[in-house]
Order: C-alpha cells, then structure tokens, then sequence
C-alpha cells in the first residue's frame, strides 16, 4: 500500500520534468529569433537586446535550460515583460476568484452529474436516457462562451435577476459573491457535467450488468441500495478519472469565462497576456496549470484505493 | 453468437464480426444532424459563389444594422454583412476540424501502434504523452500560436498536437488488448513476421474506435478553433471565421446580440451535428456495447 | 454405482412450473425461447436440468427468480407456482420478498458473483438486513454460524475480507451460504461447479447435499455435466431448445433413456476407459523437453513478491502418431508448459526439441523456420480466428510466411476444409458465419495446413458441447491416423484425456508428478493426488455410452 504511494508520487516527476522540458524547448525551438517573436514587431534593438540576456540566449541550450529550471525550481516563473512584476506575483494577485470559482464549479458538477447518470443508466433506453444523453451531447457542443452570453442575456439582461458581470469575493458577504459566481459557475460547469455525466452512465451500464448485480438482486435488495451500495462504488473508478482529466477542460474554459463574466482571475490574465504577447505569463500559466494538472490527477489515483480494495501493489 | 442475417461484405473487412448489431436503427437524431451537416458543408464549400456580400466588404454607413432586405441578418461594426461572414466563416472552421481531425489520427496510430507492441519504446513514448496531457490543451494551443503566428496553419497545428497523445493511447490499449487474443498468438505461431501481424492482424481493430475517435477531434478541433479565435489567438481577422466574429461582436454584445448568435448557433449546430454522428458511429461499433445488448 | 432412490411420491411441492413459456421481448414470430416447461420441486427433492448451450436451461432458473434481463425476455405464458401464488403475477416488491427468503440462487462464476468492493461478510449480512430486523450483535453470530455451516475455515478473517483474496471454492462457499441463510424452501444452481477444478467440485457438490439434508431444502441443480447428474440428482429433467423432451427418475433416465436425443446425449459423454494406445513408432521421437522451468518473477523497486514457479523440471518426450495428454488443475502449469513449447512464452531454463533442433534458446527470429513443425489450438473457438478475415485467409496465413505459392495454398486450403468436415466453399466466409465446433475445425485445418510435426491442442474441446466435443475428438483421431501427427494434448479433464491419450502426464504446482500409460494412470495411480483427482470425476462408476455400470476389466 504504501509501495504503492510512493510509487504514484515518484512516477509524477518524469511527467513534470517532461512538461518543463517541453515548455523550455516551445520557444527556444521555434523557428526565428526567440527575442524578435517575444518582443513584438515593434521593438527597438534595445529591447531585444534586454529579453536576449534575460533569457540567457548566448549559452548553449542545455545550459540555458539548467539556469531556467533552477530559477523554476525556486519559485521564480520570470518577469512580465509588459508590467515588470514577477510573474508568481501577479499569479498569487489573481488566483483567488478562479480558485473560489472553480471549486464551487467542480462541487456543483458531481453533484448534478454523477445523480444524472445513475439515473440514465438505470432507466436505460428510456427517456430520461435520451433527455440525459441530449444534455450532455449539447453540452459538448455549444462554446462556453455562447453558453455565458445566453446566460447573461436571459438571467441578466431579460429577467434582470442577476447583475451582468464582475466579481465580489466571499469576504465581501457570500451572498454577493453567489450573485456574481453563480452564471460563471454554471456556464463552466455545462461541459463538465455533460463529460461526467457521460461518463457515468457508460460506467454503470457496464457494472450493471455484472454477475454480482444479478447476485444483489437475487438478495432481494431493494434497486435504490443496488445502483448506491454495490453498483456505483464499482464504476467509481473510471468516474473519478474523468474528473481528473476532465481538470484540463476546465482550466481551457476559466480562462474564456473569465473574460466573458469580466472576472479578475488567472484565466483573464492569461487572456490579457496573449494579447499583449507577454510569453513570461503564458508560460508561467501552463507550469502553474500542468502542475495543479498533475497533483489533482495524483490524488485522485490515490483515492482509486479507497474505492477499489483490490489496488494495492 | 449466431451469424447475423445480412453482413455487410465491404464493411467486413473494416468491422469484422463486430459489424451492425442485429436490431440497431438509427433514430431520426443521427438523420437529422447529418442533414444539417450536410447544408452547413454544402454552405461553406459553395460561399464564395452564393454570399449576397463580399464578406469582407466594410460600409462605414451600414454599420451594426438591423436585419433588413439587402442584409437579412444585418451588419457588423464595420458595416459588412453579417450572413456572408457567417456562411464564409464555416469554410475555415470545418478545414481545420477535418484537419486535426485527419493529421491527429494519422500520427496517433503510427505512435500508438509502436507504442502498443514495441515494450522499450513503450515506456518512453508513453511518458511524453502523459507530460503532453498535462498541459491544458488551450494553453498549449494559445502559447503554440502566440509563437508561430496567427496562420491557419499555426492554428491547426496548435490544435493538432493537443489530440495526439488522446489517439495514442487509444490506439495503444486496442493493440495492448488484441495482442493477448488467440488469433494473434496463431499468426505468430504461423511464423509471421512481427511488422506483418502489426499491421494485418492488430492496426485494423483500431479503425473502428479511430473512426469514432475521429469525428470526435473533428468536434472539438472546431470548437477549439472559436475558442481560439475568440481569445484573439486564432486565425487573423482578415479572414472570417465563425470564432472571430464573435469576438468582434463581444463588444456589441449588449447593443446587437445577434453578432454572437448566429455564428454561435452555426457553430453550435455544426458540433451537435459531428458529435451525434460520432455518437451513432460509436453505438453501431461498440463490441461491448454489443455484448450488453445480445 | 449408487443412485439415490428415495421416491417422493407422497413428498408434498414447493415448486411447480407450468407451460412455462418465454419470448423475446417485443418479438412474438420468433420461435420461443422456452416453450411449454413444466416441472415440479418437492421438499428435499433434488432436480436436475440438463441440457447443451442455448436449451434453456438458465433461463428457466431465471424465471423462476424473477430475474429475466429487462427488456431483452419476457415470460408470456404459464405459472411459476410456489405456495399457492403465482410468482409471475407478483409485484416487483413482493418478489424480492420472495428472494432469498423463499428460494435462493447460486451461480456459475463464483470469481465474478460476489461484489468486488464489499467484505464477504457484510455481503452475506446484507440478506438479513433486508429482510429481517436483527441487532447488529445477532447479526454477525448468524452470519458466522452460517460461514461455520459451509465450512469455512477461520470464519473470523474470512468475514473481514475481500473476494479476492479467497480462493474460488471458498468463494462459492460464501455464494452458498448467502444462499441459505434464511433458510428458503428452494435453491437453484445453475452450474454451480463448472467453473471450479474436480476436487473443489466434490467438495461443494457434498457440501449442498449435507445442507440440503439439514435444513430440507429442495435443489434445482442445473448442469451439462451427466457425471453430475448421476452422482447427486433424484429426477432428471433433459432440455433441448426451449423444451423438456424426458424426464425420469435418475437412474431410469440413465439406464433406460427412451427419447433419442437423451441417447444421443449420452453417448457422447466420453468413457473413462481408455481406448487401445497406438503402436510406438519407429520413427522415434518427434518432440522432447528436458528440464523446463518457467518463473514469473516480479522485480522492481518498491515491489516485493515471490516468484512464481510456473513449471520446473519438466521432461516428457512424444513419437510420431501418438498422444500425450498433461492433465491438472487449474494454475497445474499445464497451460505454460504448452506455451513454452510453443515459444510464446520463454522458458526461464530446459531444452525443447523439435525436429532435431533446440528451440527453447533461439531467438524470435531465428525461430521463425522452426515454426512449422509445431502448431497449436487454442480453447476459444470464437477469439482463435481474425474475424476481419475470411477463412480462406485465415488457412493460407502460414504456408505463405514459408513461401508456398499463394494459389497453391488456396487450392490446399479447399482440401484441407473438406478433410476436416466442411464444406470447401467456406474459403471465401467468415469465422462468425460459423457455430463453435465447426471454427474449432478451421483452426485445427490452419494448424494442419502446415503440415506439422506436432499439434498442440490446449484445452481444444473444453469450450464444446459434450456432442460437439465428441466429433471434434474423433476428427482429431482421424487426422492423426492419417498423418501420422503427434498431439500434445492438454486437458483438464480426465475423461476426454482417456479418449484421445496414448500417455499421461500429470501436473500438480508446476510439477509433472505421475507419468504412464493412459491405462495405467487411470486404472492405477500411483501418486495420491493422481488417485485424488481420480475419485473426484463424478460419475466414475457409470458407462453412460452404454446405460449401465461401467465394466471392469
């Protein structure tokens, strides 16, 4: 068992080491002058010159990447080129409204989703399947953003329940902070219960039709106590998965929702990066993401052997 | 288990005894999207030819009009016309979904296949793949065109690699699980050359699922694409797409709504539309499913 | 042999069947699924329900359970009758009250009936919890006095554990004893004992009699297995597609069965006398193995775990035109010592020779031209051939990797699918076209189409009908006397052994320890664990061919 967590947590570090490799090579690697792409078309040779020894482009690449991964490994993610400000700084600036934003939309998520696919697959082929399946397929389908304007739209602007947009954090009262995170939430949240939901319902339509279903229900065990008790902890395993990879997607529509809501988080700040071409950010994000990627997928490895006795090697 | 009344002969080569399972019917829903994918192609290969507009004709004095006859859905901030640009802006949306999902697909299974029989090259392939999952696929498609340039080409690269590592490890656990099959270990003792049963015995179990996997990307490829687009990171504004349209309309989004929703409803409708077929594509495949079933 | 003869004439019912009729659901052109079953279950009654794959057996235990899958098969006719009530009739909450409390069911594959992720314990205690009111204290004694019942060892730990970490006849102890916990009038089995090795087969087939002795529980004991039936039925009931054709008293049915199917059925159970051994050639040995071991070891950092000895020390040798049979249990070795040979596997140690070369050391490569003098058959007929690719492809695989000229494979591969009983238009179709026994013989034509010194067959006939079986036995014949081929034949089963081997090796833990003639294995074994298995083949008195006890010679 605990081989077994040791295991888990060593085999996170190729995967990191791999993503900071990757990331390095990205713009070292891309054809032209890695000074000229960061610093726009605009830029005086002084400047080029400044970006050129910041980022140590005189050295050989693996020295390069050695002086890049200490600082890295330091905390140091580099300085925007645009605000001066390290950029670990100005991600610990922002990254309170999207946490707050995302853990209430990964919570709101399972408890719609995993309900919702219980139920599709108990009443198989039914309507309640097809009304479930119909969601999550249009969940899949309609951009986050058009679901945030559609939201808007209805909620705001025509029955003026909610305000348009912005942000109030939880210290500012919860109620003003539901207000404000509620359509954010919800439009984030469209995708992911469409991936957990569908993921679900095939997980237990593969377990209810196993042997020990049938077993339970030669018991004479009530329905409700063979979906909860014996059928969903068997198809917790591939639902917990997809929760985790699904993380991905989430991170991808932060960053369009929090422009759409006009929120003050890390995803518009990304957002703002890319716009004013400020690579140190852009890449500060994708360590910063990969990485909460990695540990959230880790710790719900972990949590396979709360579920499943039989995972302990 | 019994013989199925009528197989297909050409699809037997493709699906094997997998093929259509006995009492399958497509609902009227895979009808209908493919239906409505067929206009909105039909629509985007013919634009040049059948937009009332030059998509790209600015008219300082049209400018965010209502619909009206010469404008049925009226006219952007620039004054162009706002049918024409959404008709026209299907043709880059679907060339990049078809060619993510095409390329992905292609790299994936020869990746996956290696990866799926050759034990050293596994552990190392496996590994980047799992590195390249962990970057969100946004952020990895933003930084790739923030470097490369806002091109079709950049942008469908962009979305391209994200896909890849998804397709090989599909395509690594069809091979991981057809190895073990009997008819595989007949073939090798038949003497057959490893690179003869990758290719013969154990690459056509993967088309099916690839199929599947395939109109999946193509989903999410165009999806993607709007998302780019809309972030200011996709394709440059010179060229319509259903994404920057909506971007440009953002601003307007109080004034003048309809500038995100008929290209959100075109795009909206163009996924729908792949994802319910991969959908049919997927319960027509499934051998499990087909188990279940029987 | 000693049938049961109690007559239950005046015994009263628990169960009675009748006209039992099943469809599938939404689809009332198609013949019926079960068509007009009766039968009738008295207290203490044991009856058997036999019949071949697709008769209908398990869907009548179903039914009676109330437990047809939704939507796929529904009961259109008939009464299921247990005190007075027609269980079809019955709401869906006034039958779960029925289950477990009136009858109980086991299953098959005890590996997959019991749920994964919950203590046996509190599996078997889930009964009482829906259906009783009992302090948790209670609870767990009647639990516990239930696990003592089947004997199980060390209750205590075994409560607290998982499935997986008993062993499968342990397993089937705990199905049993959720089974009879409340004490039901009836029990089905529906083959209960397939799935596990001989030994622990006797065990639990005496384990349900001793309990159904206790508590007076009738048994609906459903098998394919005649030996079975014989040792543990009072009334046999013979099912052919959906329908009861005889049924008798055990030993009337066996000795005096009048319908021709029920004959034809019991033919076909292969004798455990062995048949007259070929004649040792001249030609000498086609195949050898000397000193094979196979490890399984996991290594790596953080993993600590004893190798497995799959096989050590194994040697046996064969000539041409005979058999070698390696019979044992399950997880015996018999099964790596044929992939070892067959080099899908590598041997961690020994020599195989074939044709005069060792092979256990050469590598992937180099073995490639070896390969044709060693074939192999596999026990699943449906995964053994591509199904993308047409059985003509399918036959001419091998002789192409040895360069033969593709027409001239084709024109042999029509050839060899006459010698072995199929049409030879079946060339150009496909495997799923195709029942169980006649893919068995396409792979047994692939294998031949290399003209091998040895044919390995592995498990071949285990997953056949016992009709099926027995053709398959004798195409096997055929083409040895024919050929000349030698076949190393594995099998756990020792009646198919008697038929087919010239010689047998026994396995026990990756050991070879017995190893004679088939005649002198069988009729006088030496090792105990040879005799073990030996004695628990049930019904190894019976000469079913021929209705009567099995002669002495």
């Amino acid at each position: 068992m605990l081989g077994y967590i040791i295991r888990r947590i060593l085999a996170v570090i190729p995967v990191m080491l791999i993503v900071a490799i990757f990331v390095f090579l990205l713009l070292r690697l891309t054809p032209g002058d890695p000074a000229a792409i960061i610093a726009g078309d605009a830029a005086t040779p002084a400047q080029l010159e400044r970006i050129r020894t910041s980022l140590g482009l005189a050295d050989p690449l693996h020295i390069q990447f050695l002086t890049w991964a200490k600082l890295l490994f330091q905390g140091d993610l580099g300085t925007s080129l645009i605000s001066r400000t390290p950029v670990t700084q100005m991600i610990g600036q922002r990254i309170w409204p999207t946490f707050n934003i995302a853990i209430l939309t990964i919570a709101l998520s399972v408890l719609i989703a995993v309900p919702m696919g219980v139920l599709a697959a108990w009443r198989h082929r039914t309507w309640v399947d097809y009304l479930v399946m119909a969601f999550s397929v249009l969940g899949f389908s309609i951009p986050v953003f058009v679901i945030g304007y559609l939201f808007i739209q209805a909620f705001s602007i025509e029955l003026r329940w909610l305000p348009v947009q912005g942000y109030a954090a939880p210290s500012e009262g919860f109620g003003k902070f539901l207000s404000r995170a509620i359509l954010p939430c919800l439009t984030l949240a469209t995708i992911y219960v469409a991936l957990i939901a569908r993921m679900t319902r095939a997980s237990m339509l593969e377990v209810l039709g196993e042997d020990y279903i049938r077993t339970a229900r030669a018991k004479g065990v009530k329905e409700t106590v063979v979906l909860f008790r014996h059928a969903l902890r068997n198809a917790a395993v591939p639902i917990m998965t997809i929760i985790g990879t699904g993380f991905a997607l989430l991170i991808g529509g932060v960053v369009v929702t929090e422009s759409v809501f006009n929120i003050p988080g890390i995803g518009r700040l990304t957002v703002d990066a890319i716009l004013a071409r400020d690579y140190p950010v852009i890449q500060g994000m994708i360590l910063l993401t990969s990485g909460l990627y990695v540990f959230i997928n880790l710790l719900i490895d972990l949590s396979y052997t709360f579920f499943d006795p039989r995972i302990r090697y | 288990m019994a013989a199925s009344p009528q197989p297909a002969a050409r699809l037997q080569w493709l699906f094997g005894a997998i093929a259509v399972p006995r009492g399958w019917r497509a609902g009227a829903g895979p009808i209908i999207a493919a239906i409505v994918l067929f206009v909105i192609v039909f629509l985007a290969l013919a634009a040049p030819l059948i937009v009332p507009h030059d998509p790209l004709a600015m008219d300082a004095v049209q400018r965010l009009k209502g619909p009206s006859d010469v404008h049925p859905l009226g006219t952007d901030a620039y004054g162009r016309d706002v049918l024409s640009r959404v008709i026209t802006g299907g043709r880059i949306s679907l060339f990049i979904g078809l060619g993510a999902a095409v390329v992905s697909v292609m790299i994936g299974l020869m990746i996956g296949l290696v990866s799926g029989f050759f034990r050293t090259a596994d552990a190392i392939i496996m590994r980047i793949m799992d590195s390249l999952m962990a970057i969100p696929s946004i952020l990895l498609a933003i930084a790739l065109v923030a470097l490369n340039g806002p091109s079709i080409w950049s942008v469908m690269g962009a979305i391209t690699i994200p896909e890849i590592p998804r397709v090989v490890r599909l395509v690594r656990s069809v091979v991981l699980s057809a190895r073990e099959e009997p008819y595989v270990e007949a073939a090798i003792a038949l003497g057959s050359s490893m690179p003869k049963i990758l290719w013969q015995h154990l690459m056509p179990n993967t088309l099916a699922p690839l199929i599947v996997q395939g109109t999946y990307i193509c989903a999410s490829a165009i999806l993607t694409e709007a998302i780019l687009s809309f972030l200011g990171a996709g394709v440059s504004t010179e060229i319509p797409t259903w994404g920057n349209i909506m971007a440009e309309g953002r601003i307007y989004f109080q004034l003048k709504p309809s500038l995100i929703f008929w290209p959100g409803l075109m795009l909206s409708l163009c996924i729908l539309s792949i994802n319910l077929l991969g959908d049919t594509a997927r319960d027509m495949l499934d051998p499990r499913l087909k188990k279940r079933e029987a | 042999m000693k049938f049961k003869t109690r007559s239950f004439d005046d015994v009263p019912g628990v169960l009675e069947v009748r006209d039992l009729t099943v469809r599938l659901a939404g689809n009332d052109t198609a013949p019926p699924v079960l068509d007009r079953v009766s039968l009738k279950i008295r207290q203490g009654e044991t009856v058997c329900l036999v019949g071949e794959s697709g008769s209908g057996k398990s869907v009548t235990s179903l039914s009676i359970m109330g437990l047809l899958p939704k939507g796929a098969l529904v009961a259109t006719g008939g009464r299921i009758e247990l005190e007075n009530r027609n269980l079809l009739e019955l709401g869906p909450q006034a039958m779960r009250d029925m289950r477990a409390r009136k009858i109980s069911m086991i299953f098959q594959e005890p590996m997959t009936a019991l749920n994964p992720v919950i203590r046996v314990g509190d599996q078997i205690g889930e009964v009482l919890d829906t259906h009783t009111r009992l302090p948790a204290r209670e609870k767990k004694a009647r639990v516990l006095d239930i696990m003592n019942q089947v004997h199980l060892p060390d209750v205590e730990r075994i409560y607290r554990s998982y499935p997986h970490q008993l062993s499968g006849g342990q397993r089937q102890r705990i199905m049993i004893a959720m089974a009879l916990i409340l004490e039901p009038q009836l029990l089905i089995a529906d083959e209960p004992t397939t799935a596990l090795d001989v030994t622990t087969q006797k065990q639990i087939l005496s384990l349900i009699a001793e309990l159904q002795e206790t508590h007076g529980t009738a048994v609906l004991f459903i098998t394919h297995d005649m030996g079975v039936v014989a040792e543990i039925a009072d009334t046999v009931h013979v099912m052919k597609l959906g329908q009861i054709v005889e049924h008798a008293p055990v030993e009337d049915l066996l000795r005096r069965p009048r319908q021709e199917y029920t004959k034809q059925l019991l033919q076909s159970v292969p004798s455990l006398t062995p048949r007259a051994p070929r004649a040792m050639s001249a030609d000498g040995t086609v195949l050898s193995v000397s000193g094979l071991q196979k490890v399984y070891g996991a290594h790596g950092v953080f993993v600590r775990r004893e190798p497995t000895r799959a096989a050590s020390d194994v040697n046996f040798s064969i000539s041409r035109g005979r058999t070698l049979g390696i019979v044992g249990e399950s997880g015996s070795g018999k099964s790596t010592v044929a992939r070892c040979i067959m080099r899908l596997v590598d041997p961690t140690d020994g020599d195989i020779r074939v044709a005069d070369q060792e092979i256990a050391r050469l590598s992937r490569r180099e073995l490639r031209p070896y390969r044709k003098h060693i074939q192999i058959v596999f026990q699943d007929p449906f995964r053994s051939l591509n199904p993308r690719w047409t059985i003509g492809r399918s036959l001419i695989e091998g002789p192409l990797n040895i360069g033969t000229d593709k027409q001239a494979a084709l024109k042999r591969a029509a050839e060899l699918l006459t010698l072995v009983g199929l049409p030879d238009d079946a060339v150009n179709r496909y495997p799923h076209q195709f029942s169980g026994g006649q893919r068995q013989r396409v792979a047994i034509a692939r294998a031949i189409a290399m003209e091998p010194d040895v044919l390995v067959a592995d498990e071949a006939v285990s997953a056949l009908d016992v009709s099926v079986q027995a053709q398959v036995l004798d195409l096997l014949d055929e083409l040895q006397q024919k050929l000349g081929i030698a076949i190393l034949f594995i099998t756990h089963d020792l009646r198919v052994a008697a038929q087919i081997c010239d010689e047998v090796v026994v396995m026990q833990h990756g050991r070879i320890v017995e190893h004679d003639t088939a005649a002198n294995v069988l009729a006088n074994p030496q090792h105990p664990y040879t005799r073990a298995l030996i004695e628990a083949a049930p019904g190894r008195q019976w000469d079913f061919a021929n209705f009567r006890e099995l002669q002495t010679a």
